[in-house]
């Protein structure tokens, strides 16, 4: 193996080890339990979103509208808790469907309408946006609110559908690990095991990388292309239900940088062992590796307004990795 | 004779540790079309792209007109005088613009370009190259609108309006039919009279006989034979190929036992006659014709890419009606399709993840792939087709033409097929590989039926016990592989009608 593609292999789990032995080196604490925590929770959200979006960009689609979509969840639970008065159950299956039916119209309308998927999305994410906000004419659902013709909500978020976002679970400290970690690391297995162990996941990417192959080797495409718009809306939403419980409210103005964040994460997988594709394992690293920097400036006092220019420039490094360095990019 | 225009004298090239052109001596005449053959993997393209300025050479020299030539650039062997048509029709015209503009696009760059693009003027001055090349397609018209032949034609007048010396020609007639292709040859006839040298790169007989002035073989990166004395020895040129005496393997035709598919009234286009197939156990049924004559779109039928415009199918004596490529797998009827890059490998997998593709239902267990398995049917495939590669886990790009094909046939041979349908398996593949192909299918053919879709009529004949002509998407005639009458096997291809036919 030559020092290059030792590089493009491991250059980006070098400079994420390396990123954190500085950190640790260089800051008070960061090296604890709890540190690594809230790291993990920290990218819990838009980690679920990028691993969904992983599994378009895998079938050669994108899906734009898994922000949108994550926001329209939580307004949902949070309309269906306070204002229709319903229980948790009632609320996460709502979310849950929401994501299913999003997932289904956007791969109808890229796959038998022909709409190119960035702008079937993008017109799906534009929709969204505004549709979440018209059963409350454009106001933030709190518990105890002043509906628009001046009755009161009596409704409130359910104690059960609050410990989604807030409950710990003990693992060698009691009270360490928040459920959405948990949500994080297991949604992660099992995308990553489906795509890369399942004849399921191996026909999606050759459906990803040629569908006329895919085709004539017996695999249904548009099904599947279909399948990868509804897996996507269904982690969007699960993430919505995550963000709505941390929350305890549905709010309006949350939720802007989900899109970017949880793609750019995506994209940075494609740098992760060399791969040039996308795959579940990187995009948890590239989630993981946006959060322990942030974590790490945070600590070491870098204002808060440099982060998104950090995401931006380890964006543009990991995809240098992937096009410039490795000749899978090359095509 | 006179000195030659071109001269190339020891060229070598490596890349990496892999000797591609290890001295290859070449003379190119003013007036001459000078072929070049090659088995895949001989070493033509890097040669071509050496000529072209693509690469750089490592040893060697390289004249032309007596003085030293070194493009830097594709641009600046242009410029000098030597001009490239590729074997990709589409990257020499620019398909979003129409004819007048491609003709004259190279006039929008370079020194003493105007900043404003006139229309008028770029009409006169397409007027003139189509006028001196007497090309005849519609300057107003897209390039997306016209056939592929006529892309090439703008490609080649586009080639010459810079009144090149010397002509590279790629395959240019790998995807045109023969009528195209003769409108092809008559340019190149014109250019040869011009004096232009010509290198016409190709390893399709029939191109050969009609053009060749000289013939040169390559092989492994070495020029093992110039033939240059009239009448041209076009099966020592063969030879000096393959390195190996060619002769037409005798097929010992056989009659296939009980019959596994047939067709009634199968109608396969608007205006088709129908027609009826029976395919029997054992044997194997070649289908021949010209390009664009309906073969694919049998053998798409057959596979349940769409369905017959009229007719029914039966498959070992039950109702055979697939919806899909995935019921007719399921029922055990195989299509190794036309154009494997297009049409069959998925390039970002490795050899045995192209391998298992279509049967991953099948060799999976809880819809898990067990890539032990993959690996082992892998294995077993690269020594039973003697496919050359370093293990199952290579990169396909890194095999030659004729193994990326054995694994597009391997793929369809680790299960049992009840109908085995190749398209075109032979395209852009080396005879050493043809043949392996060609034998492992004899070998096998026993326990089902086997139909190859081919154009070339040699391949026809050396691989099949029986022969089918389609004319007009319908089938036309029928030979058995044993003392086949050509005249008339010619005559129904071309599509003539045979004295006493209806």
């Amino acid at each position: 193996m030559t020092l290059r593609d030792f590089a493009i292999r491991y250059g980006f789990i070098a400079l994420l080890v390396g990123l954190v032995v500085f950190f640790t080196v260089s800051t008070d604490g960061f090296a604890s339990p709890q540190a690594a925590v809230f790291i993990f929770q920290s990218v819990a959200i838009t980690g679920i979103l990028a691993l969904g979006v992983t599994a378009t960009l895998v079938v050669g689609g994108f899906d734009l509208s898994i922000g949108s979509v994550a926001t329209t969840a939580m307004m949902a639970a949070a309309y269906v808790m306070v204002i229709m008065e319903q229980n948790a159950f009632v609320a996460v299956v709502v979310c849950l469907a929401i994501g299913v039916v999003v997932g289904l119209i956007n791969g109808y309308l890229i796959v038998y309408m022909r709409v190119p998927d960035l702008l079937a999305t993008l017109g799906m994410m534009f929709l969204l946006v505004g549709l979440q906000r018209i059963p409350t004419e454009g106001r933030s659902i709190a518990t105890g609110m002043t509906m628009p013709d001046g009755s009161t909500a009596n409704g409130t978020f359910s104690g059960a559908f609050l410990a989604l976002g807030r409950h710990r679970f003990d693992f060698i400290l009691p009270n360490l690990i928040p459920v959405s970690v948990v949500v994080l690391v297991v949604l992660a297995v099992l995308i990553w095991f489906f795509l890369e162990y399942t004849r399921f996941g191996r026909m999606m990417y050759a459906v990803g990388s040629n569908p006329k192959a895919a085709e004539l080797a017996g695999a249904p495409v548009k099904a599947y292309k279909i399948w990868a718009y509804v897996i996507s809306g269904v982690f969007a939403s699960i993430s919505g239900i995550l963000l709505a419980a941390r929350l305890g409210r549905g709010d309006i103005a949350s939720g802007n940088n989900l899109l970017l964040d949880s793609v750019a994460a995506a994209l940075i997988g494609f740098a992760v062992l060399g791969a040039a594709k996308p795959n579940a394992f990187g995009t948890a690293v590239g989630a993981l590796f946006v959060g322990i920097l942030l974590q790490g400036l945070t600590m070491m006092n870098a204002p808060y307004y440099t982060q998104d220019f950090v995401k931006g420039a380890v964006l543009v490094v990991a995809l240098v990795f992937t096009f410039a360095l490795s000749n899978k990019g090359r095509t | 004779m006179a000195d030659p225009v071109f001269r190339i004298a020891d060229l070598k090239k490596s890349f990496g540790p892999t000797q591609v052109l290890g001295g290859v001596s070449l003379e190119l005449h003013a007036g001459e079309v000078t072929v070049l053959m090659g088995a895949n993997g001989a070493g033509k393209s890097t040669l071509v792209r050496i000529v072209s300025g693509v690469y750089d050479r490592d040893g060697g020299t390289i004249t032309m007109d007596g003085k030293d030539f070194a493009p830097a650039s594709p641009a600046d062997a242009i410029r000098a005088g030597v001009v490239t048509v590729h074997q990709n029709i589409n990257d020499g015209v620019v398909v979003a613009l129409d004819v007048a503009t491609n003709l004259t696009l190279d006039r929008l760059n370079g020194k003493g370009a105007k900043l404003f693009f006139n229309p008028r003027a770029v009409r006169r001055q397409a007027r003139e190259v189509a006028a001196r090349m007497g090309l005849d397609v519609d300057l107003n018209a897209e390039i997306s609108d016209l056939s592929l032949a006529d892309r090439q034609m703008v490609a080649i007048a586009r080639a010459m309006a810079h009144e090149p010396k010397v002509l590279i020609l790629d395959e240019p007639t790998s995807s045109l039919s023969s009528a195209e292709a003769n409108r092809l040859f008559e340019v190149v006839d014109r250019l040869r009279e011009r004096g232009v040298a010509i290198l016409y790169i190709s390893h399709r007989m029939s191109d050969i006989r009609r053009l060749a002035d000289r013939i040169v073989s390559l092989r492994d990166g070495r020029i093992t034979g110039t033939f240059d004395t009239k009448p041209l020895d076009y099966e020592g040129a063969v030879n000096a190929m393959l390195g190996r005496t060619m002769h037409r393997a005798e097929i010992a035709a056989r009659d296939g036992a009980h019959t596994i598919f047939s067709a009634e009234g199968l109608r396969i286009a608007e205006h088709a006659k129908p027609f009826s197939l029976k395919l029997g156990d054992g044997e194997i049924v070649a289908i021949t014709g010209l390009v664009g004559v309906g073969k694919t779109a049998l053998a798409e039928t057959l596979f349940g890419v769409r369905p017959p415009l009229g007719g029914t199918m039966m498959l070992n004596g039950k109702a055979y009606a697939p919806g899909s490529t995935a019921d007719a797998i399921t029922a055990g009827v195989f299509l190794v399709a036309k154009d494997r890059a297009e049409s069959g490998i998925i390039k970002d997998f490795n050899l045995y993840e192209n391998l298992s593709l279509p049967f991953l239902d099948r060799i999976s267990r809880l819809s898990v792939v067990p890539r032990r398995t993959e690996r082992a049917v892998a294995r077993d495939a690269i020594s039973d087709l003697k496919i050359v590669c370093r293990s199952e886990r290579d990169d396909m790009a890194t095999l030659s033409g004729g193994n990326q094909q054995k694994v597009m046939v391997a793929r369809w041979m680790s299960q049992d097929a009840n109908l085995f349908i190749l398209d075109e398996p032979f395209q852009g593949v080396d005879i050493a590989a043809r043949r392996d192909i060609a034998n492992k299918l004899r070998a096998s053919a026993e326990g089902r039926a086997t139909l190859v879709f081919v154009t070339e009529l040699d391949e026809a004949l050396e691989t099949a016990d029986r022969i089918l002509v389609m004319s007009e998407h319908t089938i036309v005639g029928e030979h058995r592989n044993a003392e086949v009458d050509i005249d008339r096997l010619l005559a129904e291809i071309a599509g003539q009608p045979l004295k006493g036919a209806a």
